[in-house]
């Protein structure tokens, strides 16, 4: 059946709230992983604002849809890879972001990071490399 | 009386803030709500002209859609003043007329 998994790769490009692209693609996300697909998420341009730590909506009064993002992991989704110059033009590092990590099953169940740190061009050659690529 | 501005797009992805900043005048006021609160943070490609419109112009952030997107007063550029919904009412009341730049 192998020959049936295709690579999925969710581009994100929004920031968070503003608009619903964020929510509703974290949403086909977690569908996805129903799937048994080989998916893999990206965070460019706003969409690294998705994923960045201390998210608190009390005082605006909307839902705080960043502790999803944590359960990727356990979805064997754990391949987000995040864009460096993307970050840098906004003023963020790895520092800004949640830490996101999953259980490797090949490794003894230990806990890795599931964040990549990649170049504009490297992220390019990965969009090349995928059978679907869904953009938001 | 001076105008107060307002602005609610992440200007990396939209040009309505770099707009605002260059038709709005000397001694208006411009407050950053919703995704464009992003642009009050230091470091970015957009922290240059934020810097230049604070010496002449009021900029202010709304604290909770800061807040609610991970980022707090210590991030934000020096200058920028937060205000909570009530001081968003406050800075309409106080203003002669209040342009959305959408």
């Amino acid at each position: 059946m192998s020959e049936d998994i295709k690579k999925f790769m969710f581009v994100n490009t929004k920031a968070p709230y503003g608009t619903v692209y964020a929510l509703e693609s974290l949403e086909v996300v977690l569908i996805s992983a129903a799937f048994d697909q080989d998916v893999s998420i990206a965070f460019c341009d706003d969409g690294v604002f998705q994923i960045s730590n201390n998210q608190n909506a009390e005082a605006s009064g909307m839902k705080n849809f960043s502790n999803a993002y944590k359960a990727l992991g356990d979805y064997d989704i754990n391949k987000l890879y995040v864009e460096k110059e993307s970050l840098e033009e906004r003023g963020l590092t790895l520092d800004n972001l949640m830490d996101l990590t999953y259980e490797d099953e090949d490794d003894d169940w230990a806990e890795k990071p599931s964040i990549k740190l990649v170049s504009r061009a490297e992220l390019a050659d990965l969009m090349d490399e995928q059978d679907v690529v869904i953009s938001s | 009386m001076a105008m107060l501005h307002t602005v609610n797009k992440s200007p990396f992805e939209r040009n309505s803030l770099n707009s605002c900043l260059t038709k709005s005048k000397e001694g208006s006021s411009i407050l950053l709500i919703e995704d464009a609160v992003v642009g009050a943070l230091k470091g970015t490609v957009m922290a240059d002209k934020l810097t230049a419109a604070i010496a002449n112009k009021n900029v202010y952030v709304l604290g909770s859609d800061l807040n609610t997107r991970g980022f707090t007063e210590a991030e934000i550029l020096d200058g920028i003043k937060i205000v909570d919904y009530s001081g968003f009412v406050d800075l309409v009341a106080e203003h002669s007329n209040v342009q959305s730049w959408l």
